[in-house]
């Protein structure tokens, strides 16, 4: 579906992808994990036809991007970062006007568009206009729209960004249920539950270029530990235990509250804390996630 | 051989689709049937010209009396205004939607990004807006002709002429708007165009013979747009065609094709980044 080979996009001076790899097949759900800044939405723009690759190699459903950008197009469902929903149009017109665009017939634009509405719960709000409509119903209409033309690839630029618990669920899930109907799923987050949640390969970027790949699961057991404990101790600065626990685990990494010890078995290793004469205020053993790979990867200062 | 094919090629791959450029125009379409606020716009668009019609061709017209022209021809004052309110609301009708309507789809509410995700290139994006610009332009002159019809202003055969002249009118002003929009920083731009446009609204000719003021004026109003659309316009409603016309008709015909080729090429610079 898309390959890519030393990809570069630069704005003037800055360069916001520096150079990646990537293969995304049918089918696939491919995730884009970095923190802001990493260059994944620059990436996203570039698959999706609207930007030009400074330098390297795209191709795009076996398509040149900058000469065939409209046949690529009319293949792709892209649902953008921020909502570009048209408020001069109601919840229906929003998608019927949109299929016009693909050159989809009034009447089979208008036959989708009422499937769409049942597929994303947003029905009822069919006659209403978009502006009075919740972020997470927003959000849905703009996965809606990006459906309509049937798409081959979608592509979805932080998701679920800015929604409350309750609408990333049912995000998720209208989403994975795509995936099950065989639509490749590009998508970019700073979520790792997301990430984990949905894609089945990803890439983590760090300043425009691609640090790790593989499954979550890969990840995880590529870049961190099985177990992590996190340790408390009441008043003390985390930083100033790293000595007096070194050789415990694998790696210790002081938080400003915690102290976070990597760990294969996350029991013996507290187990020797407290051998060794400590007593923690608190204590949490947990399986390692996607979120500890991430700031091993790229670090813990923010970026923004 | 090859060359041959490509260059096919590639003009293939640049010409306008009329579908797509059609799908822009139905946006509008549905727009404008969404919301009742769009037809008090449209409304307060015509009344502005025949407002200025009846106090001042009307009104003034009846103290000035005749005029006499150049050639020594003689017309009553308001026949001499009306084809110059004429032109205007052709100009403003379409100047409204390429600058203000369209900097608020560019900038704000991203209309065209949405549209640069499917097929749409920025070229059928812009001949989308401009035709609708148009269509909004024809409207206000439509009515208008049948007022001038209606108050003996012109006649109605010059009358049917007169109206795809102030097509022409509405793409040249809306393709050059439009150019200049994608440019416009912010909403205090904006005062920078409706001066400009106030300017040429009282300065082309519309009100008083450019040959009244002293030749440097008058050369620096022949430079300025609207007066070519007056001129154009007027020659069609009084009947009294010259070979000067077809300098007007290439005049508007540039701005029409300077203005779309540079709105789509910042489209283009500015969207695809």
């Amino acid at each position: 579906m898309i390959r890519a080979r030393g990809l570069v996009k630069r704005f003037g001076d800055f360069t916001a992808v520096d150079g990646i790899d990537l293969e995304v097949a049918p089918g696939e759900a491919f995730g884009f994990l970095g923190p802001n800044g990493a260059g994944k939405s620059s990436t996203m723009r570039m698959i999706g036809c609207v930007s030009t690759p400074t330098a390297g190699e795209l191709r795009i459903l076996d398509m040149d991007p900058v000469r065939e950008g409209p046949s690529i197009r009319a293949r792709l469902g892209v649902c953008p970062q921020t909502d570009n929903l048209d408020p001069d149009l109601t919840v229906f017109e929003n998608l019927t006007t949109y299929a016009r665009y693909f050159g989809i017939p009034r009447a089979e634009g208008r036959r989708r568009a009422a499937e769409l509405l049942e597929f994303v719960q947003l029905t009822e709000k069919s006659g209403s206009t978009v502006e009075p409509l919740s972020g997470g119903m927003k959000r849905r209409l703009s996965i809606a729209r990006a459906m309509i033309n049937e798409p081959d690839l979608v592509l979805l630029d932080e998701p679920t960004t800015g929604l409350d618990p309750q609408a990333r669920h049912l995000l998720w899930e209208r989403l994975f249920r795509l995936k099950q109907r065989g639509v490749t799923l590009v998508l970019t987050t700073h979520y790792m539950d997301e990430a984990e949640q949905l894609c089945d390969r990803l890439v983590v970027m760090d300043a425009g270029k691609i640090v790790a790949e593989g499954s979550p699961r890969h990840l995880i057991e590529t870049y961190s530990t099985r177990e992590v404990v996190e340790l408390r101790f009441g008043d003390d600065a985390p930083a100033t235990y790293v000595e007096k626990l070194a050789g415990i685990g694998e790696r210790l990494d002081p938080l400003p509250d915690r102290l976070l010890l990597y760990s294969a078995d996350g029991d013996a290793a507290v187990n020797e804390v407290h051998r060794r004469g400590f007593t923690p205020s608190s204590v949490l053993v947990r399986r390692s996630t996607l979120e500890d790979v991430f700031l091993i990867l790229t670090g813990r200062t923010l970026v923004d | 051989m090859v060359t041959t094919y490509a260059v096919a090629r590639v003009a293939r791959g640049n010409r306008l689709s009329p579908a797509r450029v059609g799908a822009v125009i139905n946006r509008n379409v549905g727009a404008l049937r969404s919301g009742p606020a769009y037809w008090l716009v449209l409304a307060s668009g015509f009344f502005e010209p025949v407002l200025y019609l009846l106090s001042i061709g009307v009104g003034v017209g009846a103290l000035v009396g005749d005029l006499t022209l150049n050639d020594g021809e003689v017309l009553p004052y308001a026949n001499f205004v009306a084809p110059a309110m004429l032109a205007v609301s052709a100009m403003s009708g379409a100047l409204a939607e390429t600058t203000f309507n369209f900097f608020f789809k560019f900038k704000y509410v991203k209309t065209y990004d949405a549209m640069l995700a499917t097929p749409l290139r920025p070229m059928e994006i812009a001949a989308g807006e401009l035709t609708w610009a148009m269509i909004r332009g024809s409207l206000y002159t439509g009515a208008f002709l049948i007022v001038m019809v209606a108050l003996g202003l012109t006649t109605p055969g010059w009358a049917l002429l007169a109206f795809p002249a102030t097509w022409l009118v509405g793409l040249a002003f809306g393709a050059v708007g439009m150019a200049v929009s994608t440019f416009i920083r912010g909403w205090q731009d904006f005062d920078l165009i409706s001066t400009g446009q106030f300017a040429l609204f009282l300065f082309s000719g519309t009100f008083s013979p450019v040959q009244d003021y002293p030749l440097p004026v008058e050369i620096l109003i022949a430079i300025t747009p609207l007066y070519h659309a007056v001129e154009l316009i007027r020659g069609i409603t009084t009947g009294m065609f010259s070979w000067s016309m077809l300098g007007n008709v290439a005049y508007l015909l540039a701005m029409l094709a300077v203005g779309l080729y540079v709105a789509s090429r910042r489209l283009t610079s500015v969207l695809c980044r």
